[in-house]
């Protein structure tokens, strides 16, 4: 049977033990096309603003209803879907393709590499990693590139770690001795033979670590430390929603917020239904 | 003699996402008292199954089907857990493969032996300690006193199974289990350690009920052999009457594939084919497929035992 | 007396031992003098700790010797490191077969990626027709069924996998071949149809085998000559039939005296207890055997016994073999 046919029979199986993994797909999918489509799907301008219209409750004309400004919060809430999403995908993706590096170096040829990687690590985690994100963006300034990159630092030990361990255990194995003696040199080894195996471990790792990345970005953009107003993003409609929950006008901060909720759920879920899936135990 | 433990028609079956698994099927067996009885078979035998199913500790899966197992005169099977677990570790004793994941590892030698004291004899608390090193003494442990307080860790693999044979015998039970007590072990320490099981054995009376796959061990080692195939006891027979009249076609297979020291290449025998899945419907005998004296007769209907002599009894349609 | 294949002369592999003493080291071999002649299958046999797996690779050259020199055809092999060892022609001559088919396999590669990649590193293959007519050729020669060449090592049982790893290694025509426990993973009966296949293979291809295994029946089946190896050192070497009737070391006498024989059921033999003495920082001048061997005399304490020949190929290490 060949590895498509197996994977596909193995998702099946996952998904039907496990209907929330089909939930969360459900919900991926829509984030992505609201992500992808946004502007087609968003009935009004986001940025938009109507003075007549302010503060307006949910009702037929405005389904989330209209913040301070008049402007529609549903058509905000979804473009926001691409900003938000974008800048964790990006984040994560960037710190797992350094942190894959780096942890495989360290681990498989040990000695300074694994010392001075180890140190480096050690230096990111020794900053409570939310203060550490906010110093870096504080030091090199409010934007979406600062935003990722911030979150892509303080993501890296993470994947750098899981990484070296993985290949660690590998390193001794007999295949990999058959792939030296097979005449494969050490970066050969290395990239051809022992990073293929630990990539589906690590892409569950990257699933589970996506809603922290989402979580992360919005965090720094609710403190002002991140995206700028008016650009429409799921942390600055919580913050600026916040100011409001006294007053009563719940609208303005729980669709965004509930975004926020759904995405990470989404991710987390995913995460763990990818886990399932790989779980070599279940494996058919 | 009365038998020490009496397995009869014994049937076990696992429930799986899979399918059901029929492990055992129709399995008899006797372990006299103070016998050792060799259970030998390849992987997927059933071997294993069977001796966690004789302590009662079967896996949550498991569901017999039939038969019963008999020890002293408790019903195995019909006994509640509190019964079970009260004969278990004083009564009947089992010691496994891989010594060092059986033991406890974080705690110290002598503290896992008093554990079994404590619980199963009578003891007095202060006399406890005296009893774990005696225990220890008797497995010829050198320096018992040393050894009550090392951690598993700081033993080798000979002295940890020494140690689990030494929990096994704390309580002088009447029937031990052993489950390939000697793979992973070096061939000298595995030589000592199972003269020290035959020693116990025999100075005990005590039955043993050796599990292997090495049926060069078995062959030295027991007194009567019973040989599995895919979840079926296809031989029992007195060791040297299996070893130089073996009935079964497997048996002779098997047998013929060992190297022993004056084998050849040449002269080693592979066995065709592969274990039947037990999952599917299977024939009455499990090695037909695999079997060169097969005929109809063997897929009629369940096969009898057939007896060779009054000790040696066969389930075969075409014996040797 | 041609030339041997390979040959090892005063190899010493020396490991810190972290947590010690300070500059305390692991001897894992020591001194070990070695030759296997072409065509010819030696054992090496030894318990746990005697040393076997890292001369094993040594002589794979997988790691670099402390000390030491080993020859392939007379021409130095550890005169450049193991790293550079692999991109040079040499590196197709010396294959290993490993021990746990279900770790020797690379898990995401196909059978046919795991035999075709030494073909296209050592070899050179990059013609897919040529690569495929190769991998089939290996395939054939180890009785593995063309239809497996396309799964992965999860879907095939012990026994294919076993062929799988001894494919892969012959698929580049080495002159060498290391087995380290080749079956001793495998079922009795599998175990039989893959000895029979090295015998075969060897006789085919005209390879020499090193056979590593703690199972010394298997070992007296397929080699002409033995090696035993005790904590690090060679303890003797004699041809097949005269180390198991005629041993002259203590150790080998134990050994040998251990094998279950059924023939042999009640005998009283020799046994030996306890376990080898630490491999750190041994005491240069005291046979490693020492305290453990029945034999325990003070020149024993006073001088390491060096290999004495004893006619007919047979050298043992012992003041009283």
């Amino acid at each position: 049977m060949s590895r498509a046919a197996t994977l596909g029979r193995n998702i099946g199986h996952a998904f039907g033990e496990n209907r929330l993994t089909l939930v969360a797909v459900a919900i991926l999918l829509v984030l992505l096309v609201c992500a992808a489509f946004g502007s087609a799907l968003a009935p009004y301008d986001p940025l938009m603003t109507d003075s007549t219209a302010k503060m307006l409750p949910p009702g037929a004309q405005h389904l989330f209803g209209t913040d301070a400004l008049g402007r529609d919060i549903l058509s905000r809430v979804v473009i926001a879907a691409r900003l938000d999403l974008g800048m964790a995908i990006s984040a994560v993706f960037l710190s797992f393709i350094v942190g894959l590096g780096l942890g495989a170096t360290a681990g498989y040829f040990g000695g300074w590499s694994d010392r001075i990687i180890g140190r480096l690590m050690d230096t990111i985690m020794a900053f409570p990693l939310f203060v550490l994100a906010m110093g870096i963006v504080a030091a090199l300034g409010n934007s979406v590139l600062n935003i990722i990159l911030a979150t892509m630092i303080i993501n890296l030990p993470f994947y750098c770690r899981f990484a070296r361990g993985e290949v660690n255990v590998r390193r001794e194995m007999g295949y990999v001795e058959a792939a030296r003696m097979g005449g494969n040199r050490a970066l050969p080894v290395l990239v051809n033979h022992i990073i293929p195996n630990i990539l589906p471990a690590m892409m569950v790792q990257a699933s589970l670590n996506m809603g922290w990345a989402i979580l992360n970005a919005a965090g720094l953009s609710f403190i002002g430390l991140g995206v700028r107003p008016p650009t429409p993003e799921w942390g600055i409609m919580v913050s600026e929603g916040a100011s409001f929950i006294i007053s009563g006008e719940w609208w303005t901060f729980v669709f965004p917020g509930a975004a926020l909720v759904l995405a990470v759920f989404c991710f987390n879920l995913l995460g763990d239904g990818l886990r399932d899936l790989l779980d070599p135990r279940r494996r058919l | 003699m009365t038998a020490q433990l009496t397995i009869e028609d014994f049937s076990l079956v696992f429930r799986t996402r899979h399918g059901t698994v029929r492990a055992l099927e129709d399995v008899s067996l006797s372990v006299e008292r103070g016998e050792i009885v060799g259970v030998v078979g390849e992987s997927g035998s059933g071997k294993s199954v069977l001796a966690y199913a004789v302590m009662g500790l079967q896996d949550a899966a498991a569901r017999v089907q039939g038969g019963r197992i008999m020890f002293g005169g408790m019903d195995m099977l019909a006994a509640s857990e509190q019964a079970l677990a009260d004969v278990r570790g004083r009564e009947i004793a089992m010691i496994f493969q891989s010594p060092r994941t059986a033991l406890n590892p974080i705690r110290k030698v002598g503290a896992q032996i008093e554990d079994i004291l404590r619980e199963h004899a009578n003891l007095p608390s202060r006399d406890l300690r005296g009893h774990a090193i005696d225990a220890l003494a008797r497995v010829r442990i050198p320096d018992p006193e040393r050894r009550y307080n090392a951690y598993p860790f700081e033993l080798s693999g000979g002295m940890c199974q020494r140690v689990m044979i030494a929990m096994a015998l704390a309580c002088s039970p009447f029937l031990l289990i052993a489950d390939e007590p000697t793979t992973g072990l070096d061939v000298t320490t595995q030589a000592v350690i199972m003269d020290l099981i035959r020693d116990m054995s025999y100075g005990q009376r005590m039955s043993t009920l050796l599990i292997t796959h090495d049926l060069g061990l078995a062959g030295e080692y027991c007194d009567r052999i019973a040989v599995m195939h895919a979840g079926h006891v296809v031989e029992i027979a007195p060791v040297e009457e299996l070893l130089a009249r073996p009935a079964h076609p497997y048996t002779r297979q098997l047998l013929a594939a060992t190297p022993t020291p004056r084998s050849t290449v040449d002269g080693l025998v592979s066995i065709p084919g592969h274990l039947p899945d037990l999952r599917q419907d299977l024939p009455p005998c499990r090695f037909s497929a695999r079997c060169d004296r097969h005929v109809a007769l063997c897929d009629e209907s369940k096969l009898p035992w057939t007896s060779l002599t009054n000790s040696h009894l066969v389930r075969c349609r075409v014996p040797l | 007396m041609t030339q041997p294949l390979l040959e090892a002369r005063a190899l010493t592999k020396r490991y810190p031992v972290s947590g010690g003493k300070r500059g305390a080291l692991l001897h894992a071999v020591d001194a070990v003098d070695l030759a296997i002649a072409p065509g010819e299958c030696l054992g090496l046999v030894g318990e746990s700790g005697c040393g076997k797996s890292t001369l094993v690779r040594l002589l794979a050259r997988l790691i670099d010797p402390t000390d030491g020199h080993i020859f392939l055809d007379g021409a130095d092999t550890t005169a450049v490191s193991q790293a550079r060892f692999v991109t040079m022609p040499d590196r197709a001559r010396i294959q290993v077969v490993f021990q746990d088919p279900s770790e020797s396999l690379n898990p995401s590669f196909r059978v046919f990626d795991s035999i075709a990649d030494p073909l296209k590193r050592l070899r050179g293959v990059r013609d897919h027709a040529k690569l495929v007519a190769q991998v089939h050729r290996a395939a054939e020669l180890v009785g593995l069924p063309r239809e497996l060449i396309a799964r992965y090592p999860h879907q095939l049982s012990g026994g294919q996998r076993a062929r799988v790893g001894i494919a892969r290694a012959i698929a580049v025509e080495p002159s060498l071949l290391i087995l380290d426990e080749p079956t001793s993973a495998l079922d009795v009966s599998v175990q039989a149809v893959i000895l029979r296949l090295l015998a075969d293979l060897r006789a085919r291809l005209g390879m020499s085998y090193l056979f590593v295994s703690h199972d010394l029946n298997v070992v007296r089946l397929l080699c002409s000559r033995i090696v035993v190896m005790y904590l690090g050192r060679v303890v003797e070497i004699a041809p097949t039939e005269e180390l198991f009737n005629a041993p002259r070391h203590p150790y080998t006498r134990a050994l040998i005296a251990s094998i279950p024989d059924p023939a042999r059921r009640g005998e009283v033999r020799p046994r030996l207890d306890g376990s080898p003495r630490s491999p750190i920082d041994p005491d240069p001048n005291t046979c490693r055997f020492y305290g453990r061997c029945p034999t325990g005399a003070e020149r024993c304490k006073t001088a390491m016994p060096k290999l004495l020949p004893f006619g007919n190929g047979h050298f043992a290490a012992c003041h009283f073999a």
